[in-house]
């Protein structure tokens, strides 16, 4: 099966500067996938070059198995993007844009889906309204509905929350996991990790232009076999045997961090023998923010 | 040809949209010269034989006015869709440079044609015009729009900021209309002026354009039309070329 993104050996330098390193990665068709890194990582200029936007120093990179510079007409039919920033053509109305958008692909009579795609992302009341009158969250939805109109089966979201309220949030990934359970790939970069947490299936770490880990979110989360115990005690006094384990101290509690789920035996044995009484106790998985955090530190 | 198609009808619509400031505008703009230099000078300046000079006036202003808007249209519009980053949209299709390149051009000489017909029309009635060589007339309207659309091109892809754009516009294009003939024969300036006058490109679309009416003009109108043609066939492989290779559009 033709991979929906192939990217090899992809390297991106401006002068000194190595936005992009060596990157190589592939995502199959139907996946919903994570590009995760801290700011200047090199996810955008990755999106970028994935759209021809920016092109490569070296490598190459394709989309449906369209090369992005020599086949750049299938490869950009192939591809959706919602970039990060709140960008709008003030000119035109939400349909007027919209339908710019579908005609700029080559597609006539494209209405239908147009209706639909108003209507999932809740713009119908404003489709005549200017885009210069919009609220910034109803023009981070016409965006969305740009990048869809042409139906692309790989669709990439550059940070497409951020600034965005709970419920516009919420209405976007369920209609972007509608799409993704339609067969659409989904490409999202987010600073919010509880959301790839929740919505990527595999996830790829990038840090100073390289990818520092690529796995599926399940493996990354086991990856990490210890735990979080969190502690009320009653004295607020833990013995001297656990204090190796003190990841936070906070206003009323512990944080401890052990390396696995049977040291938590240890936690209370330690404690009873202090004559330490548990007023709360909560074990914890780290989540993917943790994990995160370790990966960046570690690399 | 759907994309093609769309992208000029987006770049039509984006000028239509605005047209008090886009046509009406510029159309004023070109009486109120009419009315100020054919008042002024009247019965003192006679430049082609039988010719009144409010009448030689007009065709100059006409084409002054097509030259400055389409390079105004498609200058403006590239570098506002940079500035504020909706370039995006039309840098994300699949269009090819050809395409790209033709929307903007069309669009520019679309608009540059409204205005030149909005001057004539508006000085029907005021001043009376002879139209010897209609086809001159439109061969050169096209042309010289073209040229300066793809001007155009060329300054919207260079501009990143208003200012790069308005010293292109105030220290270039503005000189080189205002000395193109438009007000005066070049006969009537001094030997130098009047070679220095020849090496401006847009003299011979203005030259050209009024020949189309008085079937008089200070150059023939073969050679004016060889120099208008061979400067936007050249400036048309350069912008095609700037677009291919995404001069100041793609990273």
């Amino acid at each position: 099966m033709v991979p929906a993104i192939q990217v090899e050996e992809v390297s991106k330098h401006y002068g000194a500067l190595r936005a992009l390193d060596e990157v190589s990665l592939e995502i199959a068709p139907g996946e919903f996938f994570g590009l995760l890194g801290p700011n200047g990582a090199g996810k955008t200029t990755l999106i970028s070059i994935l759209a021809g936007l920016a092109i490569a120093t070296r490598g190459s990179a394709r989309v449906m198995g369209f090369d992005v510079v020599s086949q750049y007409r299938d490869a950009r039919r192939s591809l959706g993007v919602v970039p990060q920033e709140l960008v709008f053509d003030p000119f035109f109305t939400v349909r007027e844009a919209l339908t710019f958008q579908s005609g700029y692909f080559g597609l006539r009579d494209n209405r239908e889906w147009i209706e639909e795609v108003i209507h999932h992302l809740d713009l119908a009341e404003k489709a005549e309204t200017n885009m210069r009158a919009l609220s910034g969250g109803m023009k981070r939805r016409v965006l969305v509905a740009q990048a869809l109109v042409h139906k692309p089966p790989v669709i990439v979201l550059d940070e497409p929350t951020a600034g965005v309220d709970v419920e516009l949030r919420q209405a976007l990934w369920r209609f972007i996991r509608r799409l993704n359970r339609d067969g659409h790939t989904i490409v999202l970069t987010t600073h919010y990790l509880e959301e790839a947490e929740a919505l990527c299936g595999r996830i790829a770490m990038l840090k100073q232009g390289r990818i520092v880990a690529l796995d599926t979110t399940l493996n990354l989360l086991r990856r990490h076999s210890g735990c979080y115990v969190e502690l009320r005690l009653s004295p607020d006094q833990l013995p001297a045997a656990l204090a190796p384990f003190v990841a936070q101290r906070h206003e009323g509690g512990y944080r401890l961090a052990l390396r696995d789920y049977g040291e938590v035996e240890r936690v209370i044995a330690e404690l009873r023998a202090a004559h330490v009484e548990i007023q709360e106790m909560e074990v914890m998985r780290p989540d993917l923010e943790e994990i995160f955090v370790q990966i960046m530190k570690k690399a | 040809m759907t994309g093609f198609r769309t992208l000029f009808y987006k770049e039509w619509l984006r000028f239509w949209k605005v047209s008090v400031q886009t046509i009406l505008a510029p159309v004023l703009t070109a009486l109120l010269f009419l009315l100020v230099f054919a008042y002024s000078l009247r019965g003192h300046v006679e430049i082609f034989p039988g010719v009144d000079y409010a009448a030689f006036l007009v065709p100059g202003l006409a084409m002054m006015s097509v030259l400055q808007n389409a390079f105004a249209n498609s200058s403006s519009s590239l570098m506002q869709s940079k500035m504020t980053g909706n370039i995006v949209f039309v840098l994300l299709p699949p269009f090819s440079h050809h395409e790209f390149f033709l929307a903007y051009l069309l669009a520019a000489i679309g608009r540059g044609l409204v205005v030149g017909v909005g001057v004539l029309a508006a000085t029907i009635g005021f001043v009376e015009v002879r139209l010897e060589h209609p086809l001159w007339v439109i061969a050169f309207a096209l042309a010289g729009s073209g040229v300066m659309g793809a001007l155009g091109i060329i300054a919207g892809l260079y501009s990143s900021k208003v200012d790069e754009l308005a010293a292109f516009q105030n220290f270039i294009i503005l000189p080189l209309t205002f000395l193109s003939g438009v007000f005066y024969s070049i006969h009537s300036l001094p030997p130098f002026w009047r070679r220095l006058s020849l090496a401006n490109p847009i003299l011979y679309m203005v030259d050209g354009f009024r020949y189309g009416f008085f079937g008089q003009a200070d150059v023939s109108p073969w050679l004016s039309l060889a120099i208008v043609g061979a400067s936007f066939f050249a400036l048309s492989l350069f912008t095609l070329w700037l677009i291919k290779i995404g001069y100041k559009l793609r990273h």
